[in-house]
């Protein structure tokens, strides 16, 4: 099975990256974009076939080391 | 100092530490100390009295500053010799590390800026009653460097109202007549904090870097006194007769 995650800021915690991206844009002319916000992707191949169990590991991944849940969540899709 | 009062402290080496040398000079060429490095595949801390998580870019910064490190195989050490009450302290990159071990809470966004800021800049001492700041004076002014990308400390407001009624927060970011204001904040910083100690007070986070400025000779030696401070709180313990520890 493979995962594919995403990890990003929370909403409300300032994201710096996402900001300098969102000038840089509206530097290049789209000024329609906003609220710009980086995050991370991570893919990965589980040698697991029941999809409970692989989403309970995923799940587990993310908690200890993927994302930092202070200030950052997650979200991921088993295929 | 060989006289038999000097101190065992631990540094400890991440892959990627780069401050773990100027620690060790500090400890032992400067204050007489006995220091070690303490490769991070170590299981055991026995010996030691106090150990110092360094500064440097441990598994070069990789998902997230501290992230991988913590699972160094010291850090199980670490995280027991916290819990019977010894002293850590760390620095910068080891500060990082020590809030994603959960040591202390909160965690690191990346500088307001988004540059790597390296500079001298000014804190004040919030508490000064910490085994780490006993040699300042309450409210002082000190003058350190900062050299990092992700020192913009954040920590949700319930955490940061129970760090204040614990008086946890040790340093904040302030001009040279020692105001905290906005301008005087490098990184962004949830109120303006650079130093925080944990709840039972023996483990403390600062991004400034001490080891850099504890000579006259480096222009700054406002540094030395977090490890003189260090040195006062472990020679008064050693003084104290010891709980007896279960095991």
């Amino acid at each position: 099975m493979k995962a594919k995650i995403h990890v990003t800021l929370k909403p409300g915690i300032l994201d710096p990256q996402g900001k300098a991206i969102e000038q840089a844009l509206a530097t290049l002319g789209y000024k329609s974009a906003s609220n710009v916000r980086m995050g991370k992707y991570l893919e990965l191949d589980l040698n697991e076939t029941a999809r409970e169990k692989a989403e309970a590991q995923v799940k587990a991944m993310c908690e200890k080391l993927l994302a930092n849940t202070i200030i950052e969540e997650y979200r991921y899709e088993l295929s | 100092m060989a006289d038999g009062k000097s101190m065992n402290f631990g540094v400890i080496v991440f892959p990627g530490s780069n401050c773990d040398h100027d620690c060790v000079h500090v400890l032992s060429d400067v204050l007489g100390q006995k220091a070690i490095e303490v490769w991070h595949k170590e299981t055991s801390l026995s010996g030691l009295e106090a150990v110092i998580l360094p500064g440097g870019f441990s598994y070069g910064d990789y998902l997230r500053t501290g992230a991988i490190a913590r699972f160094s195989p010291v850090m199980a050490a670490i995280k027991q010799f916290v819990a019977e009450g010894g002293m850590v302290l760390g620095i910068c990159n080891g500060f990082q590390i020590l809030l994603e071990a959960g040591l202390l809470p909160g965690a690191m966004l990346r500088n307001r800026s988004l540059a790597f800021i390296c500079k001298d800049v000014h804190v004040r001492v919030e508490n000064a009653a910490t085994p780490f700041t006993g040699r300042c004076e309450p409210w002082q002014v000190l003058k350190l460097p900062i050299a990092h990308a992700d020192g913009n400390y954040y920590t949700d407001d319930v955490t940061l109202s129970q760090m204040k009624a614990n008086a946890q927060i040790v340093f904040r970011y302030c001009t040279p007549d020692g105001r905290v204001t906005s301008e005087a904040n490098p990184n962004g910083s949830l109120d303006n904090i650079a130093g925080i100690r944990n709840a039972a007070g023996n483990v403390l986070g600062m991004m400034p870097h001490p080891e850099r400025c504890s000579e006259d000779v480096l222009g700054d030696d406002d540094g030395r006194l977090i490890f003189l401070s260090m040195l006062d709180a472990l020679k008064k313990a050693k003084l104290q007769p010891k709980p007896v520890m279960a095991g």
